[in-house]
């Protein structure tokens, strides 16, 4: 019969602090006065959002800051009804990719503002092509979450 | 291409937990590969190595703690983190230098020590845009599977079926760590974490060391009766940000077109007898097949019920039972490597396919819904 082993349990924690840089730092600095920033590449056009200081495709510098629109459509959604190590937001809550009016690329957030205990209704409720609005939180700290969710608008 | 390279010689170990030691576990498969055409430690010309610390985090700095486990002491070797087909090709690589006559390829991942994997695939994110909102891999695919189904009207029993098939036909394979025989119902039925995808949809997480030998043609010749030649690789990675991409139009169509040009391939669906595809979520196997160009756009439904993909099929995919039965996440990738070349040497033992194989396919995806693909070819 095999022997069992024993096993050891380890954690391991390490202190990161990373740096914003120009881009991240004003894409930020608008969450916290209610403004969603992305920059328009000055290739192809596109509007990337949140902001990003070049376009991957083309490899060129964004040259133009715009403050997007806070409405938009759902183009993908997940009910997230499990916990794993490390999860940010207690389940459940869905999350999201949308695309905001007038941008080229979808944004990834959360759906919220109505009961998500009850699955069925969610399922009634959230269907991708609905028309979803930001809402901000009251307290704000330069954070993604500075948006609660998005609602059905 | 400037010479042949062949794979002479693969082992693997079991995907269910083991209280075996990491260290123990990958010589114990470096030793048997070798030993399988009995190559000394010191004949053996380089070695690739493929982990990663986000899984190998609590055990050490990975390739410097198991340096010495696949042989590598005092050798010209280097380690590959993430997808372990992309070890496969850097090895590849080296033999067509005509400086090493052998290579070995070692992916190690040992999934019963590591959290689980959407813990470790959380860590995939930036920490600006995209963790505060707890995407990880699973997430990414429940947006794509619902995408999917929607788009092409594909439904829940076509993606569940592809769970059926792959746990059936992972009864033949002992290295498998989930097996059995269930039904649709059974599929659908297992409980509902993360919608669209129901538990039984998601694949485990899984130990692997995944060991595959390659030598030149002319070492080749010398070490096996049976070589399995490298035809072609093609590999292509999409944009981080998920928002940036289109779900279902993603770069495993680039990777499969890259590869099949190597290998002069321009009919995938006759040529290829045999595929070994990582399916990390069961819809993915359906989408797949469609980008590696086994059934046209949107057809991925109807390409399971036809049956072709069925390990007694005219196109088997997956007849190991493929990353549904056993997921150890770094090594999945070579592990379709190893599971074609046994295939391919008529050594498959109870999972061997009916047909004759002459030409298989390997398939390793990792990052978000698909961010990169790599695609081998290899051949009898």
């Amino acid at each position: 019969m095999a022997k069992e082993f024993k096993t050891i349990k380890t954690e391991i924690r390490l202190p990161y602090e990373l740096a914003y840089g120009a881009t991240w730092t004003k894409f930020f600095e608008g969450m916290e006065n209610e403004i969603i920033y992305g920059t328009k590449c000055s290739k192809c056009g596109r509007v990337l959002v949140p902001a990003r200081s070049f376009c991957p495709r083309c490899f060129v510098n964004t040259d133009e800051w715009v403050e997007t629109a806070q409405e938009g459509t759902l183009t993908a959604w997940s009910y997230v009804n499990y916990s794993y190590f490390g999860q940010p937001i207690k389940p459940p809550f869905i999350g999201a990719l949308i695309r905001l009016d007038e941008t080229d690329v979808d944004f990834l957030h959360l759906i919220g503002g109505f009961d998500l205990s009850d699955f069925d209704l969610v399922r009634k409720t959230v269907k991708n092509g609905m028309r979803v609005k930001a809402v901000w939180s009251d307290e704000r700290k330069g954070h993604v979450l500075d948006i609660k969710y998005f609602e059905p608008a | 291409m400037p010479g042949k390279v062949a794979i002479v010689a693969v082992a693997q170990n079991a995907g269910a937990e083991s209280k075996d030691n990491f260290y123990d576990q990958a010589y114990v498969v470096t030793k048997e590969v070798l030993d399988k055409v009995g190559l000394t430690r010191e004949d053996l010309g380089t070695i690739v190595s493929a982990s990663s610390d986000i899984y190998h985090g609590g055990i050490s700095c990975a390739n410097s703690y198991y340096w010495e486990t696949t042989g590598a002491f005092l050798k010209n070797a280097s380690r590959q983190d993430g997808e372990s087909l992309f070890a496969f090709f850097y090895g590849v690589m080296r033999i067509l230098t005509g400086h090493y006559d052998t290579a070995l390829i070692i992916s190690l991942c040992k999934g019963s020590e590591n959290p689980e994997n959407d813990a470790c695939t959380l860590m995939y994110t930036d920490p600006f845009y995209t963790r505060g909102i707890g995407l990880q891999e699973t997430m990414a695919a429940a947006f794509q599977m619902r995408l999917y189904m929607e788009r092409y009207g594909i439904s829940e029993e076509q993606c569940a079926k592809v769970a059926v098939k792959n746990l059936q036909n992972a009864l033949g394979n002992p290295y498998a760590h989930k097996k059995g025989r269930y039904t649709i119902d059974d599929i659908l039925n297992s409980e509902r974490i993360i919608d669209p995808l129901t538990a039984m949809q998601v694949a485990p997480k899984s130990e692997g060391i995944v060991a595959v030998l390659l030598a030149s043609e002319e070492k080749a010749r010398e070490l096996t009766d049976k070589p399995v030649w490298f035809k072609g690789y093609g590999s292509s990675l999409d944009s981080f940000y998920l928002g940036d991409r289109d779900l279902l139009d993603g770069q495993l169509k680039n990777a499969a077109e890259r590869a099949y040009k190597m290998a002069g391939i321009s009919n995938p669906r006759k040529e290829i007898d045999l595929a070994e595809i990582t399916e990390p979520y069961a819809f993915q196997e359906l989408l797949w097949c469609e980008d590696l160009g086994f059934c046209d756009t949107g057809k991925g439904g109807e390409f399971i019920d036809s049956g072709v993909t069925q390990k007694d099929g005219d196109l088997p995919v997956n007849p190991s039972g493929g990353v549904l039965a056993n997921n150890p996440y770094v090594s999945r990738g070579l592990q379709r490597i190893v599971e074609a070349t046994l295939q391919l040497r008529g050594e498959a033992g109870e999972r061997q396919v009916n047909k004759e194989v002459k030409t298989a396919l390997a398939h390793g995806t990792h990052g978000f819904a698909g961010q990169c693909h790599a695609v081998a070819i290899i051949g009898s």
